[in-house]
């Protein structure tokens, strides 16, 4: 067994754990994130992305060791007091789900893709989203919302910043 | 799927990590960002005894000019060679090759020294590193040593760096001012290349001066694709004739459920062509 402290969506947690426990397997079944899903569990699907420091990851294709001192924002991190986050918002209102169970690894890939370009082109939407797969091939809405996101949260000015540890 | 279990060990030194894995013995895997050894050890495909995770070396991480040559630490990411605008400045094809390897999730953990030393002939960074003459800087236990990249790929998933070695660092000549592309051809935009093409180009006054191109997937490691490299030199940048057709010369493709070995060799051509053609800017 290995100590690791790692941030979850705000909150410190201090466990326990085999060096062998991929990242979604602690999110899940340590932590009790069960809003980051394993889809093919091979790293192709991109449903159980997640932000590591910020920055998107498979979550099934990270040991839970390797994000030992660091920061782990999920789906469930992202609303604020019971608000959904505009991306979320925005998937609610282009109705960009079908099944919904690549919706919790679209919206922290959409959102890893807003951060580095907050004005995407159609394009550059669905080049960002090239590692997160929609099973139902509901890609057009998914597209939709995050442009429109994209242009309320430029307009806004207030991007949410990934949430600290301050919570 | 869950891996085999392990020992781990996350050291904070190479000098650390090359005790590690001296200890450690053959049954030892380097871990680097883990985006390639993840998915073997979860599918069990290999079950080391002991993991040693490099994420604490803080040396092996970052990109810094040194005179003539851009040094890029083994441990340095995806993400952060595509950002770099020193490695657009001078040494854009490798920024061009990384930027399609895998998906953005993937260029966030991805290493290349993790790449290099894990040698898959698909892997997109082979074939830039050859292409620019990069040399690849080794430690062991005996010591430091340098591999031109000529000599770094040895077989299918072996390279130069030896049991109880580690890769620390690739050093690229600055092509600052050559004109490069690579093309990649896959059918789902994040997957393995079947083929792709990386091509550096010195132009001077209209002319071919040097030529430099690197093959991915068209054997057992990537390749240099030598015959297209000198019938190009020295060729007016405005027509190079039919230089690319001899792309899959001296090549020994693998056939597979994307293609077989005719099919690749065709590829190599017509992606030689539109990676010589979109670098010269036509």
């Amino acid at each position: 067994m290995t100590r690791v402290h790692v941030t979850v969506d705000g909150v410190q947690y201090s466990d326990d754990i085999e060096p062998r426990m991929l990242l979604v397997h602690y999110l899940r079944e340590v932590v009790g994130k069960v809003g980051t899903v394993i889809g093919c569990d091979t790293s192709n699907c991109g449903a159980c992305t997640v932000h590591l420091d910020g920055a998107s990851v498979k979550s099934c294709n990270v040991l839970a060791v390797q994000a030992d001192g660091h920061e782990v924002t999920t789906i469930e991190g992202i609303a604020v007091d019971g608000e959904l986050h505009p991306m979320q918002q925005a998937f609610h209102e282009h109705h960009a789900l079908q099944c919904g169970y690549c919706t919790p690894g679209m919206i922290m890939q959409a959102l890893d893709l807003v951060r580095e370009n907050p004005t995407p082109s159609e394009e550059e939407i669905r080049l960002g989203l090239e590692g997160n797969l929609c099973r139902c091939t509901g890609y057009q809405n998914i597209v939709k919302a995050v442009a429109a996101c994209a242009s309320t949260m430029e307009t806004s000015t207030t991007a949410r910043p990934e949430r600290s540890a301050a919570r | 799927m869950i891996p085999a279990a392990f020992d781990y060990l996350a050291p904070t030194s190479v000098e650390e990590a090359l005790a590690a894995l001296a200890e450690g013995g053959e049954d030892t895997k380097v871990l680097g960002g883990g985006q390639s050894l993840l998915p073997i050890l979860r599918m069990r495909l290999n079950a080391p005894e002991r993991v040693v995770d490099l994420r604490r070396i803080d040396e092996l991480r970052g990109i810094r000019e040194e005179g003539d040559h851009l040094v890029i630490g083994a441990m340095t990411r995806y993400s952060d060679i595509v950002t770099s605008p020193v490695v657009r400045l001078h040494a854009a094809l490798l920024a061009q090759a990384v930027e399609e390897v895998a998906d953005p999730q993937i260029r966030h953990r991805g290493t290349i020294g993790g790449a290099l030393v894990h040698a898959d002939p698909a892997g997109d960074v082979g074939a830039p590193v050859l292409a620019l003459e990069a040399d690849l800087v080794i430690r062991g236990p005996g010591g430091e040593h340098t591999v031109p990249s000529n000599e770094f790929f040895v077989d299918l998933f072996e390279t130069a760096v030896g049991e109880g070695e580690l890769l620390t660092a690739v050093r690229i000549p600055k092509h600052t001012g050559w004109v490069s592309h690579y093309e990649k051809f896959v059918r789902v935009k994040h997957q393995w290349s079947i083929v792709a093409v990386a091509v550096a180009l010195q132009v001077e006054a209209g002319t071919i001066a040097a030529a430099r191109v690197g093959l991915t997937n068209m054997g057992s490691t990537p390749l240099r694709a030598r015959a297209v490299e000198t019938a190009l030199q020295g060729r007016p940048a405005s027509d190079v004739g039919d230089a690319c057709e001899r792309a899959a010369e001296g090549t020994n493709p693998p056939s597979d459920l994307n293609g077989d070995a005719d099919y690749r060799r065709h590829l190599a051509r017509v992606l030689t062509r539109r990676a010589v053609t979109t670098a010269l800017g036509d």
